[in-house]
């Protein structure tokens, strides 16, 4: 029992319970003192409530332990550089850990938890979808203080939201664990913050969750005002958390981007750098520069609902279009983080089961960092039908269709890896191979919503739910799969077990297909976005059937996964060497990874792809020059 | 070379059946405006672009992937090919082309959609939670249903009274928000007589989905006919002036008149009776009870409904007049 108490997620947890009570109590006191009203909605008033959840966000932090070692600093005192938590076993992971391969497994098995949470959260409303007319959430339903149809607007959009939540803790979990070794790098370059910003989501993610049950929210992940300015409590928690979650992701960027700059092995040349490494610099540029503006406009809505002030009140010269630019200057450059880290995935592993060199390897390289430069200069994009100024459509049309320039330079490339290898089909590479094809569905059914005409039909209908959710499994869950059947051996020392793994790629596959082909199909014949029910009339009763069954086929496949990764952490096939005859630094040491990294130290002698050249090498590990130290 | 060749007959095949294949199982709903045309010429495009482009990657793929696999014993590795600077830079410039040119003729089509014609039909559309209502300036005609005639450019000025709405008639193609604070604009030209529906596509909130209302395009003689026979009927009924302020107001939107069960309690039956509310004290529903829960729907919430569903900006849409005329029609609907 004190051994349970002793771990740093457990007593964050007690923190962050009496922290938020605390935060509470003195919000209604104070407002008691001032004659203030202090009970609202769920016992207490709305400042309380938020105060509250902050101030608990903070005690977690206190509690978990990861602030100890600044702490210590501030009071004078000296910790060990780096702390050694092997002897610690299973239980190093469930506190905070400077080691960047464990603070990895801690983003990979929350981002997995998230995304299970997100993910039944659609199969209740893709249900409900079934057929038209309310099934089961209907007016009479009722909890957590809403009917049916609010329930089912506080489902569909807390979805989005732990989805984006959970996609961000995923590409955390990868850039974490494969950038320092792929650089050959000890840790990551600021350790302690590396582990703030995997705790800091903890709380957020938890608080987030909380809007559930304190009301919901029913204006969609976007949180447009006015409807986000007059909805229940949940909002704001929705509103809280996800600021929170962005000091996560503005400060993971920034520790890669040190990472990568300073602590790269002799030799690595930016243009002899892992593909890769290179997609996680992009990204990070994105996600350093960019959260903060997800961050500022919720919060901004989050004080018009406290202290009245009128940011988008038409009624005190506020105006809600303001809201939309501020949001979308953050979350269409967002869309870009969650995918440059899987598209870098595919242009990483495809060289090593074609046994080639990645085609053009300093086009592909360029080609991130040309996305994530456009990308900031798009967003208008989501806007068409706002109300913005309309002269402001034509110059958004033509910088968004510019993406496609530096998006087709990859898949052309790819094509031109494969092209005369020697190709093989190991689970690893069949992930890889359907994200391209995937990824090209969501490409090539973008340019409808670029051009401004086209989109004044396909804004905010069914067609946009499939565009977005094939660019978002293209590039990123399918390379998030490839990437863990692929790093897993790296990890563990043994490896997942190939049938599963291919059965869960042969039910996931097909059914996510026609989960979005159906979506775009009746989303261009007229189905609204985010609609609790629909139309009989419309004649669409059959193709919601079809994307229900598929919905809980992709689903089945996920559980099928967690089931792979747990019964192949513990009987998988050892799997201690080279298992897929890589040429990366980390495949020539021994699986699973020791705790300092690489032992030996290496140097780069040669280009990271440069499969099929017999006698090349890509790095040269020193065993004399590290003896003689 | 034997390759090439194959891929290019494959990629051909490819293309046209697959655009073959969309346009055999209908993409678009049918085409019932001018705007609708320059639309989906537009869209056409598109098909023919996604086809080939979709073709030439998943066929050269799937291709290398066939010819290309490891046969079983084979060992070693593919061909060292780094890259091709002069591939590069085609299939850097060419995409780059043909984008500019695509975003040439969507600026060309946008224009299109936004032609304008002096001699329009005004109509003016408000908004709001859940409702739609039309009126017709210079007519004196307020209605719930959107009829227009046809042939002749309708321009819509949009206003919302509370949260963000979004026009959308899915076979006239076009939609424009509608904002609070904010007076937006659309033009339609409708060229096909018939009836359709104008949907809210911007989540408005709970009952977001129901949302929407008839549109009747009509010959040019029978919409004249049409807006004599609306100008006419001024009632002087207070019952029938609270039905259609009822209406007008999306308040049946939530409320049944008949019974039966929606987002909020029916009316029928509802006057002179005991309503048990949330708090569990019992309350008579009286002309003050229901005056008091129209302008402040969270002081007095019955049982089983939730609190803040209702609007609560009805003090500012309606004169005392009309509350009385509300109060008239619902106790109409019986004890």
């Amino acid at each position: 029992m004190k051994e349970f108490f002793s771990l740093g997620l457990v007593r964050g947890l007690v923190y962050q319970f009496f922290g938020a009570l605390a935060g509470i109590g003195i919000i209604s006191g104070i407002r008691a003192l001032m004659g203030l009203e202090t009970a609202g909605s769920f016992g207490f008033s709305e400042p309380a409530w938020v105060f509250g959840a902050l101030l608990g966000a903070i005690t977690f932090l206190f509690g978990s332990g990861v602030l100890d070692d600044w702490l210590k600093w501030a009071a004078g005192e000296e910790t060990a550089d780096h702390h050694d938590g092997s002897h610690l076993g299973w239980r190093r992971y469930f506190g905070p850990s400077l080691d960047h391969k464990v603070i990895g497994i801690q983003y990979l098995v929350t981002a997995l938890f998230v995304m299970a949470v997100g993910g039944s959260l659609a199969l209740v409303f893709r249900t409900e979808l079934a057929a038209s007319g309310l099934q089961f959430l209907t007016t009479t339903f009722q909890v957590f203080q809403q009917n049916g149809m609010q329930l089912y607007n506080t489902l569909m959009s807390l979805h989005g939201m732990l989805m984006i939540v959970s996609i961000l803790l995923g590409i955390a979990a990868l850039m974490n664990y494969a950038v320092p070794l792929l650089i050959g790098a000890r840790d990551m370059a600021f350790p302690r913050l590396n582990a703030f910003s995997f705790w800091i989501a903890v709380p957020a993610a938890i608080i987030l969750l909380s809007s559930l049950f304190l009301g919901g929210f029913d204006t969609g992940w976007t949180g447009y005002p006015p409807l986000s300015a007059r909805a229940p409590l949940g909002m704001q928690m929705f509103f809280l958390g996800v600021s929170l979650a962005g000091f996560s992701s503005i400060l993971g960027g920034l520790n890669i981007l040190a990472t990568v700059i300073r602590l790269r092995v002799p030799g690595m040349a930016p243009f002899r750098m892992p593909i890769f490494v290179w997609a996680s610099v992009a990204t990070s540029i994105i996600s350093l520069t960019a959260t903060q503006l997800i961050g500022l406009s919720f919060q901004m809505v989050m004080l018009q609902r406290l202290f009245g002030l009128g940011f988008f009140d038409p009624a005190k010269g506020g105006n809600p279009v303001l809201f939309q630019h501020l949001f979308w200057f953050y979350s269409h450059p967002a869309v870009y983080v969650f995918v440059l880290p899987g598209l870098g995935i595919i242009s990483e592993l495809l060289p090593v089961f074609v046994r080639k060199p990645l085609f053009g390897y300093r086009w592909v390289a360029m080609s991130s960092l040309g996305i994530a430069l456009v990308g900031f200069l798009v967003w208008g994009h989501h806007m068409f039908t706002s109300g913005m100024a309309e002269y402001l459509r034509v110059p958004f049309m033509y910088s968004t269709l510019l993406v496609a320039v530096p998006t087709g330079v990859k898949f052309f490339s790819w094509v031109g890896t494969v092209w005369r290898g020697k190709i093989s089909f190991p689970t690893p590479m069949l992930y890889v191979l359907a994200g391209i094809i995937v990824f090209l569905m969501g490409g090539l059914t973008g340019p409808p919503n670029a051009t401004v005409a086209t989109d004044l039909h396909l804004h905010d209908t069914y067609y946009i739910v499939g565009h977005f959710h094939d660019t978002m499994f293209g590039g990123y869950i399918f390379p998030f799969f490839a990437a863990i059947y692929f790093w897993f051996p790296k990890v563990t020392g043994r490896r997942m077990n190939e049938t599963l793994g291919k059965i869960q790629f042969w039910l996931l596959t097909p059914s996510f297909l026609a989960l979005t082909f159906s979506m775009m199909q009746v989303g261009l014949l007229g189905m609204r976005r985010r609609v609790a029910d629909y139309d009989p009339a419309l004649g669409f009763d059959l193709s919601h059937l079809v994307m229900t069954i598929s919905g809980f086929l992709v689903a089945a496949s996920a559980l099928l996964f967690i089931i792979n990764l747990i019964h192949s952490a513990r009987k998988g096939e050892p799997a201690p060497g080279n298992i897929w005859d890589s040429r990366s630094p980390e495949w020539q040491v021994a699986s699973p990874m020791p705790v300092e990294n690489y032992e030996i130290p290496f140097e780069v002698v040669g280009e990271p792809y440069d499969y099929g050249m017999p006698g090349s090498k890509f790095v040269e590990f020193k065993r004399g020059r590290h003896e003689s130290k | 070379m034997k390759h090439m060749l194959l891929i290019g007959i494959l990629v051909a095949i490819s293309t046209i059946s697959i655009h073959t294949g969309l346009d055999s199982i209908g993409l678009l709903p049918p085409q019932a405006s001018a705007q609708a045309i320059a639309i989906d010429e537009l869209f056409e495009w598109h098909v023919w672009m996604i086809s080939f482009l979709f073709s030439l990657i998943v066929v050269t793929l799937v291709y290398s992937l066939i010819a290309f696999r490891r046969r079983r014993g084979e060992t070693g590795d593919g061909a060292h090919i780094e890259g091709h600077a002069g591939l590069e830079v085609l299939w850097t410039m060419a995409p780059l082309f043909v984008v500019v040119y695509l975003a040439f003729i969507g600026a060309q089509s946008l224009g299109e959609t936004r032609r304008v014609d002096p001699s329009a039909l005004e109509v003016d559309v408000i908004a709001g939670q859940w409702f739609w209502r039309f009126e017709y300036p210079g007519q004196g005609v307020v209605s719930t249903e959107l009829v227009l005639p046809v042939d002749r450019q309708v321009y819509l000025r949009m206003e919302s009274l509370d949260v963000i709405h979004s026009f959308w008639v899915p076979e006239f193609r076009v939609k424009q928000d509608i904002v609070p604070g904010q007076v937006t604009e659309l033009r339609i030209t409708p060229i096909m007589t018939g009836s359709y529906k104008v949907l809210c596509a911007e989540l408005c909130g709970t009952s977001h989905a129901y949302m929407e209302a008839v549109v009747i395009v009509l010959d040019e003689s029978d919409f004249a006919d049409w807006l004599a026979g609306q100008s006419a009927s001024v009632e002087d009924d207070p019952v029938a002036r609270g039905r259609r302020l009822s209406e007008q107001n999306g308040c049946l939107a939530c409320h049944s008149v008949d019974g039966s069960q929606k987002v909020g309690p029916t009316w029928t039956g509802l006057f002179g009776s005991q309503v048990r509310l949330a708090d569990d004290s019992v309350a008579l529903a009286d002309e003050n009870f229901i005056i008091s829960s129209i302008l402040d729907p969270d002081m007095q919430v019955v049982e089983g409904y939730t609190a803040g569903v209702m609007p609560s900006n009805y003090r500012d849409l309606f004169e005392e007049s009309q509350l009385d005329d509300i109060v008239a029609y619902i106790i109409s609907l019986g004890k």
